[in-house]
C-alpha cells in the first residue's frame, strides 16, 4: 500500500455549533436534568432576593427629608435622606467646614493624576507618574494639614470619612509596594544577613493581626517614646498599616520572583548587567506582571482593612457613617441598614474598579508576550 | 608567548557541586581567533566548563584568566569580563517582555552606556546580519525557535564581545531550524571571532573548528584537530562516543 497526496487540503470552518438564543439556553442552562434543576433553583433564589431588594432600596425608599419624620412613614424603605443629610460628614469627617475645599482640591488632583495615568497613550505618562508619586503627596500633605502658605492648620484628629480612608489606603499602598519589593529581594538574597532580616520582618508582621498592630501603634508606642513627645496618632497608624502590608506585598512579589526561570538571570548576568540592573530591567518587570492579581488582591484587602482604624478612635468612612446612627434626629428603624448599604456600595465600587483595572492592565501587558 | 594573543587561559581548574567533582584538573588555552568545539556525553562537564568562563558557575580551584583578567571574587571585574564575553544558551533566554530590538539594545545602553540612537543602529545592523531585522518590533514569543536563537546571537554580538560562548545552541531546535543557526555561527567563525562551542553538530565541528575537545566525567579526555579527531580518535572512550553519534 502506498499513498502520495496530490493536492494539499484547504482550511475549512469548524462544524456549526448551536446558535441563537435558544441554542445558547439549551447548551448552557438546560443541558441536562441536573443543570435544569440548578437553573430553576438559581432563578428561584434570584426571584426571592432581587425584587424585595429593589423595592427596599429604590421603590419604597425615602429620598428627601430634613429629619427622622420623613423616614418614619409606614412601609418606608431605605432612608436615603439620612445619607444625603450626612453626606458631608461621610466624606470629610469633622474636617473644618470652611476648609473642605482643600480636601476637594486634593481629591480632584488625585483623581486627575490617576485618571491620566490610566490612559495608555497619554504623552508624558512617565512625568505624570513621577508627579503622582513624588510631588502630589507633598501637595496633598500641604493642602490637607495646612499650617503653611497661609492655610490654617487642620489637625489630623479632625480628619475622617472617605478622606481618612483614602489617606490610609493610599499611603499604605504607595509605601508597601516598594518596601515589599525590597523585602522580597532580601528574602531571596544570597547574603545570609539580608535573608534572615527579611524573613524575620516578614514573618513577624504577618504573624500579628492588624488590630494588634494598630493598638500597638496608638496605645503602646507612646509608652516607649520619651515623655512629652507628641507623635501624631494618624501618622503612627499610617506607619503601622504600611509596614504591615509591606510584609504581605513581599510574599506576593516573592511568588512572582520564583516563577522567573534561572535562564533569565543567567542571560542578564552574561550580558554584564549588575544585580540592580538585572532586577529592575529584566526580573521585576516580568515578576510583577505575573503577580498583578495578587498585588491588586493585597491592595483591595488593604483598602478594606482601613476600616479597622476605628478601634483606635479614628473615624474612617465606615466609622463616620456608624457614628451618625446615634444622631437622635435621624433615629429610624431604617437608618443603620441604609448607612451600611451605602458603605457597602461605595466600598464595592472602589474595590471592583481596582479589580477591573488590574484585569485590563494584565490583558494589555500580555498582548505582546503571548505567542501569536 | 605574547600575552595579548591569549583569549582564555585555564590552569588546574577544579569544580565541585557539593561533594560531586564536576570538573577535574582542566587545562585549556584559547588564543584569539581560536574556534573550539567541546563535545562529550551528557553530564561530562562541558557546559559547566564554558559557564565557568563567564562565571555563571563559580570554580573552587585553579586559575581562569579571560582577556587578561583573572576571575576571582572581585565582582566589578567579573562584570567587565562578562561584557567582553558573549553567551548563547540552549534555551535562548531572550527577555520575553522586551521586543527583539529592545533585547539587543538593553545591555549596550545600560552596560556600555551607549546613546540610544547608536545602540539602536548597531542592533539593527546585527539583526540584519542574522537576517531577522524585519522582526525587530515583535516579541520573542512570536518567533520560531531558530529565529529566537539567531536573535540571541545578535543580542550577544551587540556588546561587541571578544569571545563568544555557545552552550548547545542547536539542541532545542527543530531539525529544519538547525541549519539557519549554524549558518550564522559559520559566518561568525569566518570573521575571526574567538568561539567556544558546546555542540553535537559534528558537521559543524569538522568545517569550523580548529580544535575539538572531548570531555568525559569532568575531564578532558582528548583534544585534537578535527581531521585527526574524527578520523583517528585515540582514546577508547572517544572512539566509543564517536561510533555512537556517527553511526546513525
Amino acid at each position: 500500500m502506498s499513498f502520495v497526496r496530490d493536492t494539499y487540503l484547504v482550511e475549512t470552518p469548524p462544524p456549526g455549533m448551536n446558535v441563537g438564543v435558544l441554542g445558547w439556553l439549551r447548551g448552557n442552562l438546560f443541558s441536562s436534568a441536573s443543570n435544569t434543576l440548578l437553573t430553576l433553583f438559581g432563578m428561584y433564589v434570584l426571584w426571592t432576593v432581587v425584587p424585595p431588594l429593589i423595592e427596599w432600596a429604590l421603590l419604597d425608599a425615602v429620598w428627601q427629608g430634613s429629619g427622622r419624620e420623613a423616614c418614619l412613614v409606614e412601609g418606608a424603605g431605605a432612608c436615603w435622606a439620612f445619607v444625603a443629610a450626612k453626606f458631608g460628614q461621610f466624606i470629610y469627617g469633622t474636617y473644618t467646614f470652611e476648609e473642605r475645599w482643600r480636601v476637594d482640591l486634593a481629591f480632584l488632583a488625585g483623581a486627575l493624576t490617576v485618571g491620566l495615568l490610566m490612559i495608555e497613550r497619554m504623552p508624558g505618562r512617565r512625568y505624570i507618574a513621577v508627579f503622582g508619586l513624588l510631588i502630589y503627596p507633598v501637595i496633598a500633605y500641604i493642602l490637607l494639614t495646612g499650617g503653611m502658605f497661609g492655610l490654617p492648620e487642620v489637625e489630623t484628629t479632625l480628619w475622617g470619612g472617605l478622606l481618612l480612608t483614602f489617606v490610609v489606603a493610599s499611603v499604605g499602598i504607595v509605601v508597601s509596594f516598594p518596601l515589599g519589593i525590597v523585602l522580597a529581594l532580601g528574602r531571596r538574597s544570597q547574603m545570609p544577613v539580608m535573608r534572615v532580616l527579611s524573613v524575620i520582618y516578614i514573618e513577624a508582621w504577618r504573624g500579628v493581626p492588624l488590630i494588634t498592630v494598630l493598638f500597638m501603634a496608638s496605645v503602646m508606642l507612646p509608652l516607649f517614646l520619651p515623655a512629652g513627645t507628641n507623635f501624631d496618632k494618624l501618622l503612627r497608624v499610617l506607619i503601622g498599616v504600611a509596614l504591615f502590608s509591606s510584609a504581605y506585598m513581599a510574599e506576593v512579589v516573592r511568588g512572582g520572583l520564583q516563577a522567573i526561570p534561572r535562564g533569565q538571570y543567567e542571560a542578564a548576568s552574561a550580558l554584564g548587567l549588575g544585580f540592580w540592573q538585572a532586577n529592575l530591567l529584566i526580573i521585576m518587570p516580568q515578576a510583577l506582571r505575573l503577580v498583578i492579581p495578587g498585588i491588586v488582591n493585597t491592595f483591595i484587602g488593604l483598602f478594606k482593612d482601613t476600616t479597622l482604624v476605628m478601634i483606635v478612635g479614628l473615624f474612617d468612612f465606615l466609622g463616620s457613617i456608624q457614628v451618625n446612627f446615634s444622631d437622635a434626629n435621624w433615629a429610624t428603624p431604617q437608618t443603620a441598614a441604609t448607612g451600611y448599604a451605602f458603605a457597602a456600595l461605595v466600598y464595592w465600587i472602589i474595590c471592583y474598579s481596582m479589580s477591573r483595572y488590574s484585569m485590563r492592565l494584565e490583558a494589555r501587558l500580555n498582548e505582546g508576550t503571548r505567542r501569536a | 608567548m605574547n600575552e595579548d594573543s591569549m583569549a582564555i587561559e585555564i590552569t588546574g581548574l577544579n569544580k565541585w557541586y557539593g561533594a560531586f567533582h564536576a570538573l577535574k584538573e582542566i587545562d585549556l588555552t584559547v588564543r584569539r581567533g581560536d574556534r573550539i568545539v567541546i563535545c562529550g556525553p551528557s553530564g561530562s562537564g562541558k557546559s559547566t566548563l564554558i559557564r565557568c568562563i563567564n562565571r555563571l558557575e563559580e570554580h573552587q580551584q585553579g586559575r581562569i584568566v579571560v582577556n587578561g583578567i583573572e576571575l576571582n571574587n572581585d565582582l566589578k571585574r567579573i562584570d567587565e569580563v562578562r561584557a567582553e564575553v558573549g553567551m548563547v544558551f540552549q534555551s535562548f533566554n531572550l527577555f520575553p517582555h522586551l521586543t527583539i530590538l529592545e533585547n539587543c539594545t538593553l545591555a549596550p545602553i545600560w552596560v556600555r552606556k551607549l546613546p540610544k540612537a547608536q545602540a539602536h543602529e548597531m542592533a539593527m545592523s546585527y539583526l540584519a546580519r542574522v537576517q531577522i531585522a524585519d522582526q525587530a518590533d515583535k516579541f520573542p514569543g512570536q518567533l520560531s525557535g531558530g529565529q529566537q536563537q539567531r536573535v540571541a546571537i545578535a543580542r550577544a554580538l551587540c556588546m561587541n564581545p571578544e569571545i563568544m560562548l555557545f552552550d548547545e545552541p542547536t539542541s532545542s531546535l527543530d531539525p529544519e531550524m538547525i541549519k539557519e543557526v549554524l549558518d550564522v555561527m559559520i559566518t561568525l567563525a569566518g570573521e575571526g571571532m574567538t568561539m567556544l562551542c558546546v555542540t553535537h553538530e559534528m558537521g559543524f565541528a569538522r568545517t569550523v573548528a580548529d580544535r575539538v575537545i572531548f570531555m568525559d566525567e569532568g575531564q578532558i579526555v582528548e583534544e585534537n584537530a578535527p581531521e585527526e579527531f574524527f578520523n583517528n580518535p585515540q582514546h577508547p572512550r572517544t572512539q566509543e562516543f564517536l561510533s555512537q553519534i556517527l553511526s546513525h
